[in-house]
């Protein structure tokens, strides 16, 4: 029971990191990403493109500590979120802006952002192919907490990690000028027009951050399970269900509505059969839509 | 001197034109109102002005310079603020956090200012860390002009401030808006309740997107056909 728990938190902390992104571009522009997972795919994938160009200096190629992974595979993160960043910020500029110009309808950016993501996932099973890979063969250590509790090592490191980048994200939202204006913007974009806030700028830094946070999230999730290309495809569902029970343009609806997510998943192991996992996340969707459309922290009107 | 002026303005929405070559100005100093019923297109005269919509055909000058078309973002630049009806408030972050976003584009220290603004809405004061979304109705309307404030606006545009309130904070509103035309603020105010004419200098009447009438507002009130027709006496 513990363990399931632990394990709903760290595929919670995962999806809450997918999440934030996700509900910042649809606050402010209507845009519902449905490239998202497949962003988080391609983030997993970079680290394994500069994970095993690291892993060929020798040093380097040794597991860090306790964990599967390689030293390698850890300072690939910062080349993988970079690039990261940068495709999601050039997906912005070469598409979805030039529809804001012309003020296409949000579902025409809807299904052009099916349309990215069938792309990114054409672009991996062309360059690594349809088989599963891993970051490491290495044996994956246990840590045995008191009262039985058994844990993977790299578990305790992706709870850390992704709780880190979520708190780093949060303060940069809750304490700089540039973050309050992304939440106001994500929260009443005409009234942030209407203040001085320049959307297209601020636009820059939600694809940012987005691109930031998939990338932790696909490397870690990676390195949790495996990488194959629909790795992040099917982690649309949950993602899409924690944003709507958070509330369109809420951060911290997101962060909570992603905790939610994964444990309720998780949990419903326990009594049904794994397969049926991505119905709980739907399940937990249509609730909200009908019992609570704006979410838990969503915008409420007078 | 005209502060505010608009020439043969056509606007609206898509295909639909809500105002047909309507002009209106508003001088330097004064509080001129726009009083009129729904649909009248009172909301599509301001969402014309601060650029939110571009007009049709017509031109838009502030401070005797042509700003038709000019972007959101760019207007709130000139010195002019402009407080929706609707969602004009940040509901997600907080009151302190809303009045800071009203000094976005300010790179000067703020802190002055946002005492001024909790000076002339005290209720406010104590609430700073609370949700913008869960204050009352007045308190919403006091933080929504307190955030248009935060910019010291030589010029304020104000959507029917009266809307859903109680007649004593009607009132109260009404004497701020007063209290800040004493300051200096040139006030353009469009309402549909005709109270608006107690704090006016100078006021127009709406309809259809056509003007029926202009003058003081003391002429107006006086008017007793203007006062069956349009102002329901």
């Amino acid at each position: 029971m513990v363990e399931v728990i632990v394990y709903g938190i760290v595929l919670g902390s995962i999806i809450a990191l997918g999440s934030v992104g996700l509900t910042l571009i649809w606050g402010i522009t209507d845009l519902f990403n449905c490239a998202h997972g497949d962003q988080i795919t391609a983030g997993a994938y970079l680290a394994l493109l500069f994970g095993g160009l690291f892993s060929r200096i020798g040093p380097l190629s040794n597991p860090v500590g306790p964990f599967s992974f390689s030293w390698g595979l850890l300072i690939s993160f910062i080349p993988a979120i970079i690039v990261s960043i940068g495709l999601a910020v050039l997906v912005d500029r070469l598409v979805y802006k030039r529809m804001r110009r012309t003020g296409a309808h949000f579902i025409t950016a809807f299904i052009a952002s099916i349309g990215v993501a069938w792309a990114i996932r054409g672009f991996i099973y062309i360059i690594w192919g349809a088989d599963f890979h891993f970051y490491s063969q290495g044996l994956r250590g246990m840590v045995f907490l008191p009262a039985g509790i058994k844990l993977r090592t790299d578990e305790i490191f992706i709870m850390i990690v992704a709780w880190a980048a979520v708190a780093a994200v949060y303060l940069f939202l809750g304490r700089t000028k540039t973050g309050k204006a992304l939440r106001a913007l994500a929260d009443n974009p005409n009234l942030a027009r209407i203040s001085g806030i320049n959307v297209e700028r601020m636009l820059i830094w939600a694809w940012g951050i987005a691109g930031l946070l998939v990338a932790v999230a696909g490397i870690l999730y990676a390195i949790e399970t495996q990488l194959r290309p629909e790795m992040g495809w099917i982690f649309l569902l949950p993602l899409f269900a924690a944003v709507i029970l958070g509330g369109k343009g809420s951060i911290t609806g997101a962060l909570a509505g992603g905790l939610v997510l994964g444990l309720a998943q998780q949990v419903s192991t326990l009594f049904l059969v794994p397969t049926y996992k991505p119905a709980v996340a739907f399940i937990i969707m249509i609730l909200v839509l009908i019992f609570r459309p704006t979410g838990i922290f969503g915008r409420r009107t007078a | 001197m005209s502060k505010l002026r608009i020439e043969n303005v056509v606007s609206g929405y898509g295909s639909m034109d809500v105002l047909h070559r309507l002009s209106l100005e508003v001088e330097e100093g004064k509080i001129v109102t726009v009083l009129g019923p729904n649909g009248s297109g009172k909301t599509t005269v301001l969402r014309t002005i601060f650029g939110v919509l571009s007009p049709k055909e017509g031109k838009v000058f502030y401070n005797g310079e042509d700003i038709t078309g000019l972007q959101p973002e760019k207007v709130a630049r000139l010195g002019m603020s402009y407080v929706p009806q609707e969602e004009n408030i940040f509901a997600a972050l907080s009151v302190q956090e809303n009045l800071e976003m009203g000094a976005f584009i300010r790179e000067d220290d703020i802190r002055q200012r946002m005492e001024e603004v909790f000076e002339l809405f005290p209720d406010l004061t104590d609430r700073r860390k609370s949700r913008a979304g869960d204050l009352s109705g007045g308190m919403r309307q006091m933080l929504a002009i307190g955030r248009a404030l935060m910019l010291n606006p030589e010029m304020l545009l104000l959507d029917e401030p009266s809307t859903g309130l109680a007649p004593f904070l009607v009132e109260q509103i009404f004497e701020r808006i007063q209290a800040l035309n004493k300051q200096g603020v040139t006030v353009f105010l469009v309402e549909q309740n005709a109270q608006a004419l107690s704090c006016a200098d100078r006021a127009y009447i709406l309809e259809g997107g056509e003007k029926k009438a202009e003058g003081t507002a003391h002429e107006l009130m006086n008017d007793e056909e203007i006062g069956r027709v349009y102002l329901g006496r």
